[in-house]
C-alpha cells in the first residue's frame, strides 16, 4: 500500500461535518429476532445473590485483560504487562486492570506481619503496624496517575508495537486512601539536615528509590487503599508509596522503610536505571517529572473504526506538572487541530477524559492528540524529543503518537513526517 | 483570614515556644524502633561508604562465589545468559547506537554494586549472601570490568578508593531550560506546508503479541 497522506480537506470532511450529516442509520429488512423473539434471560431465573461474593467482569468481557510482551523481559518475576486502555472509559483505572510491574515478583505478605519503620535523621525512629496506620488521625483520599518512566520506551526509534495497550498502557489511575507521608514524618520529626527519603520495598528487589524530603513533605502519601478496595498484591499490598506526577519506579510497593539522609544513595534504580541516557552519552539523573502526554485509546489498532457515519473518539491526557489544560486532536497527521471536549473531573496530577465526536466518510486519518497542562507546557512531537534526547534514553517518551486508519477502519501505529 | 488576626496566631505561636510551630501533636501510635531492629533493615549503602558492614572480599574469592551462585543467569563472563542482564563491558558505546550499559561502561558508584548485589541477588535468593561474600563479588564485578586489577581486596576501609569512569557523565534533570521550548503557545491551523507522509510502520515489525485477537466469547 503506498503512503498516502491526509490533507486538509480531508480533514475538513471528516472532522468538520460532525453533527451537520446526519447519517442514515441502517435500516432494517426483516424484523429483529432479538426483539421478536422471547430471548433465555427474558425468561430464566438467573444467578442468585451470592452466586459470585466477589464480582468479576461478564464473561462477554473475556478479552479485557492485562497483557505482556514476551520478548521484553527475561523472566516473569521481573517483568511488564500493560493495561488495555483501548477498553476503558472515564478516568478510573479498575484495580485489576492496573499494569504490573515487579523486580522480583509479587510479594505475599500478610498485613499483621507487616511493618512500616521510619528512621535516619530523625528525632525518634518509629515502627508502625497496618492496625496503628488505619488509626491514624488524618487520613485523605485522592486521585493520581501513575505512569512507568518507561512508558512507549519502546517507541524511541521509531514505530514499533501496535496498539495503546503496548505503547501507552504502562499508566492507570486510581482513587487512593491513606496518610499523608508528611503526618508520620512529623511523628518522627525530621532533623533540619535530613534532606532525603530512601523508600524501600519488603519484596525480593528490596526496591528503593531516593526522593527530596520536599516533596515527600508536600503531597507523597502511605496508601492501603486503592479505587475503594485494599490495595491489590499486585500494587503493593499492605502497603505503598504514592508520590504524585513522579516516575512509577518511586511509588515503592510493599513499602516498609523509610530512612531519612542528607544525601541521596544513588542506588540501582536511579543509576544504572532511571536515569535518561543522551545522544552525547551523558545521563539526566533524577528526572522524576512525567510530562504531559495523552493518547487516542480509540480508535488504536486494538480499537478499529467499524463503521462509517457517527464515531466517537476518545483518549487521555495527563501531566505530572498539574491539571490538563487542554487536548486538542488532529486527523490529519498534525497539520490541523480541533479541540477536544474534556469530560468528566479534571484533577491535578490525575488522567483526564477527552472525547471528539465525528463523522467519518471513509478516508484515511492519520490521528494525534496533544495535551497542554496547566503550567503551559505542551507535548512535543517525537521528532522534537528525539531533537533534544536522541534515541537512547528509553524513559520519558512523551511524544505525540500517530495512528493511521485505514479506509478499512484498521488502525495502525505508524510515525510520520 | 485578616492580616491582622495572622499576626495575633503568630504571636500566640510563638508565645508557646519556637517547637509549638514545628512539631505535630503527638499521636500515641506506632513505637519507638529498636537499635537492633534498625540495624536488620537498614542495609542501604551511599556512594561515600556510608552503611558499609564491616569485612573484605578479594577478586579471587569473588570468582569462584560468582561462578556458583551467579554465572547461570549472567555469564561465565558478565555476558549474560540469554536475556539475562549483562554486567561486563560496553565501554565506548554509549554514544552508539545499541548502548551498552554495565557497572563498567555506565554505572556511576561502585557502592551501587554492593548496595544492589546485597539486597537483591541471587535473583530468587535475596539477602542470603555474608558481608564478606558482598565485598568478593563487588571486587570480582569491578575486575572484570577492569575498575581494579586480579589481586585487588576490597574492604570498607579501602571502599571510598574506587572510583567508576562514568560518574562524572550524570547531571541532574534540566528539562526545565533545556526542553524551555516546550512550553508554547500550539499551533492549530496548516501547521506545515507539506502533507504528512508516513515515515516508518510498527506492522513492518511484526513483534506485536497476537495484536489480531478481537473480542472473544469462549
Ligand atoms: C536466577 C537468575 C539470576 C541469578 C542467579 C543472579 N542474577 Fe543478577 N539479575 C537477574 C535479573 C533477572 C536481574 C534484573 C532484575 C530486575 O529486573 O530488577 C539481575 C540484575 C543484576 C544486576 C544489575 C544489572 C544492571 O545492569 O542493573 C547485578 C549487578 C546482578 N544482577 C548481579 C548478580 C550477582 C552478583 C549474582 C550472584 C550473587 C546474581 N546477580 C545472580 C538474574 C539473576
Amino acid at each position: 500500500m503506498s503512503d498516502k497522506t491526509v490533507n486538509r480537506r480531508a480533514f475538513m470532511t471528516a472532522a468538520g461535518l460532525a453533527g451537520a450529516a446526519v447519517a442514515t442509520g441502517a435500516r432494517a429488512q426483516t424484523p429483529d429476532p432479538l426483539i421478536t423473539e422471547v430471548q433465555p434471560w427474558n425468561k430464566q431465573l438467573g444467578d442468585g445473590v451470592q452466586a459470585n461474593p466477589y464480582g468479576s467482569p461478564s464473561k462477554f468481557e473475556k478479552h479485557v485483560v492485562r497483557r505482556d510482551v514476551e520478548w521484553l523481559t527475561v523472566s516473569r518475576e521481573s517483568s511488564v504487562n500493560f493495561t488495555p486502555l483501548h477498553e476503558l472509559d472515564g478516568i478510573i483505572t479498575p484495580s485489576g486492570l492496573c499494569f504490573e510491574r515487579h523486580h522480583g515478583g509479587v510479594a505475599e505478605i500478610e498485613p499483621g506481619k507487616h511493618r512500616l519503620m521510619i528512621h535516619g535523621l530523625v528525632d525518634k525512629p518509629l515502627v508502625y503496624t497496618m492496625d496503628d496506620l488505619k488509626r491514624f488521625p488524618g487520613r485523605i483520599n485522592r486521585a493520581y496517575f501513575l505512569e512507568c518512566a518507561a512508558n512507549s520506551g519502546m517507541e524511541w526509534k521509531g514505530a514499533q508495537l501496535n496498539g495503546c495497550q503496548f505503547t501507552h498502557g504502562m499508566v492507570h489511575n486510581v482513587w487512593y486512601a491513606g496518610l499523608p507521608l508528611k503526618a508520620l514524618l512529623d511523628q518522627a520529626g525530621v532533623k533540619t539536615n535530613g534532606k532525603w527519603l530512601l523508600a524501600e520495598g519488603a519484596d525480593s528487589a528490596g526496591m528503593t528509590r531516593s526522593i527530596p524530603i520536599d516533596k515527600a513533605m508536600k503531597d507523597c502519601m502511605v496508601a492501603w487503599n486503592m479505587n475503594g478496595e485494599a490495595l491489590r498484591p499486585e500494587q503493593g499490598y499492605p502497603l505503598r508509596l504514592v508520590v504524585p506526577g513522579w516516575e512509577g519506579n518511586m511509588w515503592v510497593k510493599w513499602l516498609r522503610r523509610l530512612e531519612i539522609g542528607d544525601q541521596p544513595w544513588h542506588h540501582r534504580e536511579e543509576t544504572s536505571k532511571y536515569t535518561d541516557l543522551l545522544a552525547d552519552g551523558r545521563s539526566r539523573r533524577f528526572t522524576w517529572i512525567m510530562d504531559a502526554k495523552s493518547v487516542v485509546t480509540n480508535p488504536s489498532p486494538q480499537a478499529p473504526l467499524r463503521a462509517k457515519g457517527p464515531n466517537v473518539l476518545t483518549g487521555l491526557a495527563w501531566s505530572g506538572r498539574g491539571a490538563i489544560k487542554r487536548v486538542d486532536v488532529s486527523l490529519d497527521g498534525g497539520r490541523n487541530w480541533t479541540t477536544a471536549r474534556i469530560e468528566g473531573p479534571v484533577l491535578p496530577l490525575s488522567l483526564t477524559r477527552f472525547y471528539l465526536d465525528f463523522d467519518w466518510d471513509g478516508r484515511e486519518l492519520l490521528v494525534q492528540s496533544r495535551a497542554m497542562d496547566d503550567t503551559g507546557y505542551v507535548q512535543p512531537t517525537k521528532s522534537e524529543l528525539r531533537a533534544v534526547r536522541g534515541v537512547n534514553s528509553i524513559y520519558h517518551n512523551n511524544g505525540i503518537q500517530t495512528w493511521l486508519v485505514r479506509g478499512d477502519g484498521e488502525t495502525e501505529n505508524v510515525e510520520i513526517s | 483570614m485578616s492580616r491582622f488576626r495572622e499576626l495575633v496566631i503568630a504571636a500566640a505561636l510563638l508565645a508557646c515556644g519556637p517547637a509549638f510551630a514545628q512539631s505535630a501533636p503527638p499521636v500515641a501510635l506506632g513505637r519507638p524502633a529498636l537499635p537492633q531492629e534498625i540495624a536488620a533493615w537498614d542495609i542501604d549503602i551511599r556512594p561515600d561508604g556510608v552503611g558499609l558492614p564491616p569485612g573484605k572480599g578479594s577478586v579471587k574469592d569473588g570468582e569462584q562465589i560468582y561462578l556458583e551462585r551467579c554465572a547461570a543467569c549472567h555469564g561465565e563472563f558478565g555476558e549474560g545468559a540469554g536475556r539475562y542482564p549483562v554486567l561486563v563491558g560496553g565501554q565506548g558505546t554509549l554514544t552508539k547506537d545499541a548502548p551498552d550499559k554495565t557497572i563498567g561502561s555506565f554505572w556511576p558508584y561502585a557502592s551501587t554494586v554492593f548496595d544492589y548485589v546485597r539486597r537483591a541477588m541471587p535473583f530468587g535468593d535475596a539477602q542470603s549472601l555474608t558481608a564478606d561474600e558482598t565485598y568478593a563479588l563487588t571486587a570480582y564485578l569491578l575486575a572484570m570490568n577492569e575498575v581494579v586489577k586480579d589481586d585487588f581486596v576490597l574492604s570498607k576501609e579501602n571502599f571510598a578508593s574506587v572510583k567508576l569512569g562514568n560518574v562524572g557523565a550524570f547531571y541532574d534533570d534540566d528539562r526545565e531550560t533545556t526542553e524551555k521550548a516546550f512550553w508554547r503557545e500550539p499551533c492549530m491551523k496548516d501547521c506545515a506546508r507539506e502533507p504528512a507522509k508516513i515515515l516508518n510502520r510498527a506492522r513492518a515489525l511484526d513483534v506485536t503479541p497476537d495484536s489480531k485477537t478481537g473480542p472473544k466469547v469462549e
